[in-house]
């Protein structure tokens, strides 16, 4: 599934709605959950999952092609665990 | 940082200011949202929001655990687990917004630095 599809589903289950305004709740939706990782805060939807940011510190990396090294600076990795619900949902298969 | 949590009402808090929808119909959109992708997901789809990330079902064989504190052994059985992949946008995004935080903040006392 894709965010078209999700969006022409959303759509197909809300006839009272505009195209557009479905578009913008999935829209709103993410970049919620985007700007709140931004600020580096956490976003735990029970049932489903918990989206937060994982810092990863400076290192010094290397390039494996020649084997030199490089300077890798400080940055931060979304990471996102699934809920309870959702797992064992994945494996009654309901 | 002031680190706080987003929950579902912050979700729907959200849909209800930008869409114009009333409280309760922006709370039963954000709910049927999360459930349309659970329901994907548990039936072995993937699911993928472009600029954001994509969600996938990986199939796990079985394997020999331990239970670490008796040192048992325990067999691990095939089973499916959820990946997350964030888009190269959001990575960027984040890293982008929380280095500007990290640069606006005074610096922390260096380690080893004079006390003030």
């Amino acid at each position: 599934m894709t965010r078209s599809e999700l969006i022409q589903r959303l759509a197909e289950m809300n006839p009272h709605l505009y195209q557009r305004d479905v578009e913008r709740i999935i829209g709103t939706i993410f970049d919620e959950i985007t700007e709140a990782l931004s600020r580096g805060d956490r976003v735990e939807l029970r049932g489903f999952g918990a989206f937060s940011v994982k810092r990863r510190g400076p290192r010094t990396g290397r390039n494996p092609r020649t084997g030199s090294s490089v300077q890798v600076s400080e940055k931060h990795v979304p990471f996102f665990k699934a809920g309870k619900e959702l797992r064992e949902r994945l494996n009654t298969g309901r | 940082m002031a680190e706080r949590t987003l929950t579902r009402a912050d979700l729907s808090e959200a849909v209800y200011q930008e869409v114009g929808l009333s409280r309760h119909e922006s709370a039963q959109l954000v709910e049927i949202v999360l459930k349309q992708i659970s329901d994907a997901l548990a039936q072995g789809e993937s699911v993928k929001i472009s600029s954001f990330g994509s969600f996938s079902v990986r199939q796990k064989g079985q394997r020999i655990g331990r239970n670490p504190k008796t040192g048992a052994v325990v067999p691990i059985m095939p089973r499916r687990v959820l990946v997350f992949r964030a888009s190269h946008v959001l990575k960027n995004t984040i890293n982008k917004k929380l280095s500007q935080l990290d640069a606006a903040r005074p610096t922390a006392p260096e380690s080893g630095g004079q006390p003030a």
